[in-house]
C-alpha cells in the first residue's frame, strides 16, 4: 500500500511539473506582453513593470523562480488586478467553487445511482425506457445550453427559484442542478449496466432462494457491488464538475474561481491563467489518487500493486 | 402416477449425417454485425439521423439565397418565416444557412479530430502493445503522463496561446486526445498478438509492418470503431464549450458552438437564435452515442443470444 502511493506521488510529481514547465513557455509563448492593453504604456514605466516583476531577468531564471514559488505555494501576481495575486484569487474565489462542486457531486451520485438502480430494478420497463431517454439527453445536452434553459424556464419564467448571484441555499439550487447533469446521466447509466451484471450473479439467486425479501437483496447485495464502477467514475466525475463550473458560474453570475478563470481567460491575465491551471491540475491530481486508493479500500479483491504488472 | 401406453413414444432420430447439417448459411464476422446492428431500433434511428445531417450540411447552405456572413440591418433578430425559415441573428444573416454552414464546420471539427486521435492512437498503441517489454513501459509511461494532465484545462490554455481558429483547435483537442485511442489499441494488440495466425505470418516471413496492418488492427477494428464513433461528439461537446468561452471559432465563421453561445446571452427576446443551433447540437451528439452503443452492442460477441 505505502509503496503503491508513493510510487503514485512520484508519477502525479512528474505530471505536475510536466504541467507547470508547459504553462510556464506556452504563457510565454503567447502574443502580447503582459502589459500590453489599449494604451501603450510609455517605454520607462513598461521597463520599471517588468523590472518590479522580474520580467527583465533571463528566462531560466524566472522558470527556477517559478517552480520554487509553486513549490512554496505562492502563484505569483495577477498582472491585471493590481495589488491582487493569484493566491488571494484562489483564497476568495475556491471556497465558493467548492460549495457548489459538492453539492453538484451529491446531486449528481445520489440522483444519478437512484435512476439507475430504478431502471435496473424495472429492466425493460416503462421506468427504464424513461430513466434512459434522461440519461441520454443529460449527456447530449451541452452544460451552458442546459443551464440557460433551466434559468429561462425555472426562474425567469415560472420564478420557482432565483435568476443569479450567491446569496442563499436557494441560490444554489439551480447551479448545482445544471452542473450535476450530465454527470448524472453518466453514472445513472453506468449504474443500470453494472447493476444489470450484479442482478444475473448467483449469489443474488442463492439471497432469493433463501426467502430475503426484495429490498433486502437490492440494497445489501445488489447495490453494494454494483456501486463499485461508479466508485472509479468519481475521479473523471471531479473533473467535469470542475470544468463545469466555468460556464455554470459565469452564467449564474457566481463569484466562484471558475468565473474568476473565465474572466481572466477574456482578459488575457497570463499569471492568473497559470496559476489558476496549476491549482486545478494539483486539484485534480490528487482527487484522482484519493478515488483509487479509496476503491482499493472498498473492494478487497483489487490490490494496489507496488511491483511489477500482473503481481 | 399415470400410465402411459408405450404407442405414445417414438424413437428420436439418430441419423448422425443429420446432425452434421449446417442450417444456417456462414456468414461473415462484418455481415453478422451488421444485422445485429440493424435489428437495433434506436441504433438505426441515430445512423438515419446522421446521414439526414452530413446531407443537410453538405446542402443545406445552398438551398437559400442567402450568404452565412452578409448582413442585413434592416432585418435583425427576425423570428422564423417563409422569408427566413429558422429566423435572422443580430446581424441579420440568415439562420437557416448558417446553420448548415455551422454544420459543416463542427462536423468537420468532430471528425477531423477523431481521424487525427485515430491515427496516433493506433501508431502509438500499435508499436507499444507489439513490441512490449521496455519499448512498451516508455511509451505507456509518457502517455500516463499527458494523460494526467486535465484535458479542457490544456486545451483552453493551448487555445488562449496559439488564438482561435479551426485549426489551433483542432491540433489543440489532439494533443492528448489520441491517448484514449492508444491505449485501446495496445489492449487489443497485446491480446492478438500472441494468437496462432501471427505466429504463422511471422513463420511464413511477414514483416512487422505486415503484421501489424494486415493482421492485428484488422482484426481490432471492432473497438476501435466503437472509440472512433464516441470520440466524434466528445469534440463536438469540446468545440462548443470553447466557443462559449470566447474560445471559438472567429467569425463571421459560423459553427454549432458560436451560434448557440450568442443565441444563450438573447434567449429571453429571440429564443429562436438558440433553438436551432441547440437543438442540432444536441442531436448530433445524440445520433452519435446511440450509433457508438449500438456498435458496441453489435460487436460485442458476449451479447450473442
Amino acid at each position: 500500500m505505502l509503496r503503491y502511493i508513493s510510487r503514485r506521488l512520484l508519477s502525479i510529481l512528474l505530471s505536475l511539473f510536466l504541467i507547470i514547465t508547459a504553462t510556464f513557455f506556452l504563457m510565454r509563448a503567447a502574443p502580447g506582453g503582459p502589459f500590453s492593453g489599449e494604451k501603450k504604456l510609455p517605454p520607462e514605466i513598461e521597463k520599471n513593470l517588468n523590472e518590479y516583476y522580474g520580467l527583465d531577468r533571463p528566462w531560466y531564471e524566472q522558470y527556477t523562480d517559478y517552480l520554487v514559488s509553486i513549490a512554496k505555494w505562492d502563484f505569483g501576481p495577477s498582472f491585471k488586478y493590481k495589488g491582487q495575486t493569484v493566491n488571494d484569487l484562489i483564497n476568495e474565489g475556491f471556497p465558493v467553487s467548492f460549495f457548489l462542486g459538492m453539492e453538484a457531486l451529491l446531486l449528481a451520485v445520489s440522483l444519478g445511482i437512484l435512476l439507475g438502480v430504478i431502471a435496473a430494478l424495472n429492466h425493460n420497463k416503462w421506468q427504464d425506457y424513461g430513466a434512459m431517454i434522461f440519461a441520454v439527453l443529460g449527456i447530449s445536452v451541452p452544460s451552458f445550453i442546459m443551464a440557460s434553459l433551466l434559468q429561462y424556464v425555472l426562474a425567469i419564467k415560472l420564478g420557482m427559484f432565483p435568476v443569479a448571484r450567491w446569496e442563499s441555499l436557494q441560490h444554489t439550487v439551480l447551479p448545482a442542478l445544471a452542473l450535476a447533469a450530465t454527470p448524472m446521466a453518466f453514472i445513472a447509466r453506468l449504474t443500470r449496466s453494472s447493476m444489470l451484471e450484479v442482478l444475473s450473479n448467483d449469489y443474488i439467486r442463492t439471497a432469493k432462494a433463501k426467502g430475503l425479501s426484495k429490498g433486502q437483496i437490492t440494497v445489501k447485495h445488489a447495490i453494494r457491488n454494483a456501486l463499485l464502477p461508479v466508485v472509479t467514475y468519481l475521479g473523471p466525475l471531479s473533473a467535469a464538475v470542475l470544468t463545469g463550473s466555468f460556464v455554470i458560474e459565469k452564467i449564474f453570475g457566481i463569484p466562484g474561481l471558475g468565473s474568476q478563470f473565465v474572466l481572466s481567460i477574456s482578459n488575457r491575465d497570463y499569471t492568473t491563467i497559470m496559476g489558476v491551471t496549476v491549482f486545478y491540475s494539483i486539484l485534480l491530481l490528487f482527487s484522482v489518487l484519493l478515488v483509487d486508493i479509496a476503491y482499493g479500500l472498498i473492494d478487497p479483491r483489487i490490490k494496489l500493486a507496488g511491483g511489477k504488472k500482473g503481481e | 402416477m399415470q400410465q402411459l401406453p408405450k404407442e405414445m413414444f417414438q424413437p428420436a432420430s439418430v441419423d448422425l449425417s443429420e446432425a452434421e447439417k449446417i442450417s444456417k448459411p456462414s456468414l461473415s464476422f462484418w455481415k453478422d454485425v451488421s444485422i445485429r446492428f440493424r435489428k437495433n431500433k434506436l441504433a438505426m434511428f441515430g445512423l438515419v439521423l446522421l446521414i439526414l445531417l452530413v446531407f443537410m450540411a453538405i446542402f443545406g447552405p445552398h438551398m437559400t439565397k442567402y450568404d452565412y456572413s452578409t448582413n442585413d440591418l434592416m432585418n435583425t433578430n427576425k423570428p422564423p418565416s417563409a422569408e427566413h425559415w429558422f429566423g435572422t441573428d443580430d446581424l441579420g444573416r440568415d439562420i437557416f444557412t448558417r446553420t448548415w454552414y455551422g454544420a459543416r464546420i463542427s462536423l468537420f471539427i468532430g471528425l477531423a479530430a477523431a481521424l487525427i486521435d485515430l491515427f496516433i492512437g493506433v501508431l502509438w498503441g500499435g508499436i507499444a502493445g507489439f513490441r512490449g517489454g521496455r519499448t512498451d513501459d516508455v511509451m505507456m509511461r509518457i502517455a500516463d503522463i499527458l494523460w494526467a494532465v486535465p484535458y479542457l484545462l490544456l486545451v483552453i490554455l493551448l487555445m488562449v496561446v496559439l488564438g482561435q481558429g479551426l485549426g489551433t483547435m483542432i491540433l489543440a483537442m489532439t494533443i492528448t486526445g489520441w491517448i484514449n485511442m492508444a491505449r485501446i489499441v495496445r489492449g487489443q494488440v497485446l491480446q492478438l498478438k500472441s494468437q496462432e495466425y501471427v505466429l504463422a505470418a511471422q513463420t511464413l516471413g511477414a514483416n512487422t509492418s505486415r503484421i501489424m496492418f494486415k493482421h492485428l488492427i484488422p482484426n481490432a477494428m471492432g473497438p476501435i470503431l466503437v472509440t472512433l464513433t464516441l470520440s466524434i461528439p466528445s469534440a463536438i461537446f469540446t468545440e462548443a464549450f470553447l466557443s462559449y468561452l470566447g474560445l471559438g471559432v472567429p467569425q463571421p465563421l459560423a459553427s454549432w458552438g458560436t451560434m448557440a453561445s450568442e443565441g444563450v446571452q438573447a434567449l429571453q427576446y429571440y429564443p429562436w437564435r438558440l433553438f436551432f443551433p441547440a437543438t442540432f447540437i444536441c442531436l448530433t451528439i445524440f445520433a452519435f452515442n446511440v450509433v457508438g452503443d449500438g456498435l458496441r452492442d453489435a460487436l460485442d460477441p458476449r451479447l450473442r443470444k
